[in-house]
């Protein structure tokens, strides 16, 4: 048992407990808990205004917490008595803007806060950095004559470069144009394993996230709604704002029948595992689009009301005979009109279920 | 003066919403260029289309006294200029140099201090330091030199006490001589420091607060972070407002004048009365010349070089750091000392002065607020026109040779009064002897001096000296009017006068106001032209403080002085107004 303890402890390189950060009398982030493992992605996500970078800031310890603690590995860095600077934290942080020095050339910025280093290790670090993140030749340029997505790496490299053992990435792909931040975020991830490093990553785009991270964080009104994989958030969302916000999807009326099964307008629904739900209980069945398959061979029908194509596939909005309206995913062969009658299918393998407000 | 260059050159203005900004000049741009393809032919038809020479005559016409003054220079040497090379002009060059860097150390100590200070930390006042540190900006050099030798000399209160407390004599103790060139350095310094705070304020509030952050988490402390990020990031800034506040130094001739230093502009003064020698004058305006030169070169490159500088758009964060304890007592006496010794003192003694001296307030001194303020008026009334003539001329024909003519009618700015004076009255002085001798020929009837004896040649070298300030007021306000309302209007089927009056005057009214009320004050306070120009028995306000400091009168001096004081806080009440909200000219 005590080997195994300090193994965990090893393994957890940031843990929050119970963490509030407010300004003034009103607080922007509540009771705050996740602990990310060392060499994990985590990630903030959410609408804005929801807190996220508040609680990234009260990570790298430019606000001060009201309430909890933070720890890496087994040190605090905050709690209401003491915040520990962010100059002694050892968390390095890439901002939105990228604020590069402009007065500094590359290698000048990548080596700002190598300024402890012996002179050769420096050199020696600088080149390895440029040469991780592709640029090389740039060295001796200035940020104002680099690409956006140039600046973004050379932020990256500036920000690996001591070496930190967590790493704070604020809306780092925000300002970078759609394609660029396809080709990037992959990069960028693989860099961050390379280095071996812990890194937590705010964004208001879930596909970020997903690609980013291994755990993500969904906030709202400066609440950690869940603390999971993407994997969980959209199968097992955890409360009816992880399900609307991640994916999309369909809430239907229902009526819980008995552990395994619910009634509702498209019938009487069974899950794969219990629900824990009393019977007769009014809930809410959360139907997503991979969870209604369009078959032409089907008896069962919707009407299509509108469609996206999003090349592999179509997402259609469609009616069923009850006036029940369905998302439907179908392959992109499958191309039908607006009001065709449609063959659909229900394939749900477990049910995501709220209790409803009346 | 001209105080108000620091906030209507659109490169210095405050950029509180920098993105927004440039999103809207692009569009602009591109709008622009659209209507260019677009109704290009039209608009060549137009109406407007004597604006664009008119432009080209206006810039022309007001380079003739540079032109003449730096023909001048390669005119030979005339014994006068032997004379002076010989003796004098070392003397000129040094004392120049050295007043330059002593005020130097001084604005940038001031300056940069207390805008860091006000920008980064937060400790009881420093919301009133904000704008109050601007205050010295209304007292010219001249006036808080002589209201501190009233103070610091043998006769003044420092000294009597000093020898009533001590019992000393004359001679048995030492005091600082205010009347010297380190006293110049200092009461320069104590004015135009605000130049530099204003600007490296706006630098240090524009810099990403991510700057200074990124810094930390690469393990620097905030001071740390201060000297490596937040002032080299400033540097081209603080370079902007040091070259304003030495465009002052050089141009300075009341405050050298009455302590006795000889530099550049007391030399072209005394040459110019004393040998009466219009091409030695002109010869040392030209030298003089050189020194506004490279100023002139080195703010434009540091204003260029500024753009590189800004660091990405601005997070909402920008949390000061609040000082407690003697911290905070200490920043709170860092900003008071500026203030106190550039406005609270010297205001302070000439209001005691001017109280104890009512009966100067008569009728006389009704006649000098008179002359001054209608001079004042319609020289700012003049430059008001003209600038309205070159902004349109730009705004309706953005050719190279327009935007260069409105550069150079706005680099007056950086000329030293003496130079434009000497520069107006050598060809008007030419002007009215042919006009004299025709009119004698012709018409038997000595018209006397029809140019450069009256106002006339005043209102030229005002119109020169400050038209850069109005052409950036009103180009700051018709910025803010895009092209497109325009289309609208004439898409609407109102005609263009009608766009005028009823687009345009209403949304040009603020910076029209503020262009007028700047030049206004700037003339009031302007000395050495107005020494030079004025016609003969034609006093102002600044003369007359002038003639009775020269005088010794120092104490009679101040209700003139105290005048111009007061006068000269509505600009900055303007500019600390303007720091607050943001946009300059914004109603």
């Amino acid at each position: 048992m005590p080997d195994q303890n300090i193994e965990s402890l090893s393994k957890t390189m940031l843990s929050l407990t119970d963490v509030s950060i407010g300004y003034g009398a009103e607080s922007v982030v509540h009771n705050a808990s996740f602990t990310l493992n060392a060499g994990q992605i985590g990630c903030l996500l959410g609408p804005s205004g929801c807190g996220k970078s508040t609680l990234l800031r009260g990570i790298a310890g430019f606000e001060q917490i009201h309430h909890g603690e933070i720890r890496m590995q087994s040190n605090i860095l905050s709690s209401p008595l003491t915040t520990v600077s962010p100059e002694l934290r050892k968390i390095g942080m890439v901002f939105q803007d990228f604020a590069l020095f402009p007065h500094l050339t590359i290698s000048e910025n990548i080596s700002f806060g190598l300024h402890r280093w012996q002179n050769s290790d420096r050199i020696h670090r600088v080149a390895q950095l440029l040469h991780m993140v592709g640029l090389s030749e740039l060295g001796h340029r200035y940020p104002h004559s680099l690409s956006g997505g140039e600046q973004q790496r050379i932020a990256l490299a500036r920000a690996l470069a001591p070496k930190p053992k967590l790493l704070l990435l604020d809306e780092p792909f925000s300002s970078l144009d759609v394609e660029l931040r396809q080709t990037l975020v992959p990069e960028v991830r693989q860099i961050l394993q390379q280095e071996q490093i812990s890194a937590i990553l705010v964004t208001h785009d879930q596909m970020e996230a997903f690609a980013m991270a291994d755990q993500i964080a969904v906030m709202e009104s400066g609440q950690i709604h869940q603390w999971d994989t993407g994997y969980n958030l959209y199968h097992k969302p955890q409360t009816r704002f992880v399900a609307d916000f991640i994916g999309e999807g369909e809430f239907l009326q229902a009526r819980v029948i008995d552990h395994l099964s619910v009634d509702s307008s498209l019938g009487t629904l069974q899950s794969a595992y219990g629900h824990g739900y009393n019977i007769e209980d009014n809930v809410e069945i959360l139907i997503r689009p991979d969870d209604v398959l369009h078959d032409d061979d089907s008896t069962l029908t919707a009407k299509i009301l509108s469609k996206h194509f999003r090349g592999s596939h179509f997402l259609y909005r469609v009616m069923m005979n009850n006036n029940q309206r369905l998302f439907c995913f179908a392959s992109s062969h499958h191309n039908h009109a607006i009001g065709d009658e449609i063959g659909v299918v229900l394939d749900i393998d477990h049910l995501v279920m709220f209790r409803r407000n009346e | 003066m001209c105080s108000a260059i620091l906030y209507f050159d659109p490169q210095t203005a405050p950029k509180e919403d920098t993105w927004k900004d440039t999103q809207q000049r692009e569009a602009i741009l591109s709008s622009k260029m659209v209507t260019k393809t677009l109704t290009g032919q039209q608009r060549t038809r137009s109406s407007w289309n004597w604006l664009g020479p008119m432009a080209v005559v206006i810039a022309i016409t007001l380079s003739i006294p540079v032109l003449i003054i730096v023909g001048f220079s390669f005119y030979g040497e005339t014994t006068v200029w032997e004379h002076l090379a010989d003796t004098v002009l070392r003397r000129y060059i040094t004392n120049t140099i050295v007043l330059m860097l002593g005020v130097s150390v001084g604005v940038l100590l001031l300056g940069v201090g207390s805008a860091w200070l006000t920008s980064a930390f937060d400790f009881p006042g420093r919301s009133l330091f904000v704008w109050a540190l601007l205050l010295p900006l209304a007292i010219p050099a001249y006036i808080i030199a002589y209201t501190y030798t009233g103070l610091l000399d043998f006769a003044g209160p420092v000294q009597t006490s000093i020898r009533e407390v001590t019992g000393l004599s004359y001679g048995e103790y030492w005091f600082f001589e205010i009347r010297s060139l380190p006293g110049a350095v200092v009461m320069l310094s104590l004015v135009l420091y605000p130049y530099v705070y204003l600007l490296a304020r706006t630098a240090f509030l524009e810099q990403s607060v991510n700057a200074i952050e990124v810094s930390r988490t690469l393990g620097l402390s905030i001071k740390a972070s201060f000297y490596k990020v937040a002032i080299p990031l400033a540097r081209p800034a603080i370079a902007t407002g040091l070259t304003l506040a030495l465009m002052e130094t050089v141009a300075d001739f009341g405050t050298v004048q009455f302590f006795g230093v000889d530099t550049f502009t007391t030399g072209i003064f005394r040459t110019f009365y004393g040998f009466g020698d219009s091409v030695a004058t002109a010869q040392l305006a030209a030298t003089l010349l050189t020194f506004v030169a490279v100023l002139v070169f080195i703010e434009r490159r540091s204003r260029w070089r500024a753009r590189y500088y800004t660091t990405g758009q601005q997070s909402a964060h920008a949390k000061r750091v609040r000082l407690y304890g003697t911290k905070a007592l200490g920043a709170w006496c860092m900003c008071f000392m500026p203030l106190a010794f550039g406005f609270l003192i010297p205001a302070g003694q000439l209001g005691y002065w001017a109280a104890t001296h009512a009966s100067q307030f008569d009728l006389n001194f009704a006649l000098l607020v008179w002359n001054s303020f209608s001079l004042a008026f319609l020289a700012a009334l003049i430059a008001l026109f003209v600038a309205l003539l070159l902004a349109y001329a730009k705004r309706v024909y953005s050719t190279n040779i327009v935007n260069t003519s409105v550069g150079i009618a706005s680099l007056g700015y950086a000329l030293p009064g003496t130079i434009i004076a000497i520069g107006v009255i050598i060809p008007l002085a030419w002007l009215d002897h042919q006009l004299i001798a025709f009119a004698k020929h012709a018409l038997m009837w000595d018209i006397g001096l029809l140019l450069s004896g009256t106002v006339f040649a005043l209102l030229i070298a005002y119109t020169i000296r400050f038209l850069a300030i109005s052409i950036g007021a009103v180009e700051s306000g018709l910025n803010k009017i895009r092209p497109s309302l325009d289309e609208a209007g004439l898409s609407l089927g109102r005609k263009k006068l009608w766009v005028l009056t009823k687009i345009h005057i209403p949304l040009m009214r603020g910076s029209v106001l503020t262009a007028l009320l700047i030049v206004f004050v700037d003339v009031l306070k302007e000395l050495p032209a107005t020494l030079i120009l004025r016609p003969f028995n034609y006093n102002t306000l600044a003369v007359r403080a002038y003639e009775l400091a020269s005088d010794e009168r120092l104490a009679d001096a101040a209700p003139a002085s105290l005048m111009i004081v007061f006068v000269g806080i509505a600009p900055v009440i303007l500019l600390s107004r303007s720091i607050s909200a943001g946009r300059p000219g914004t109603n």
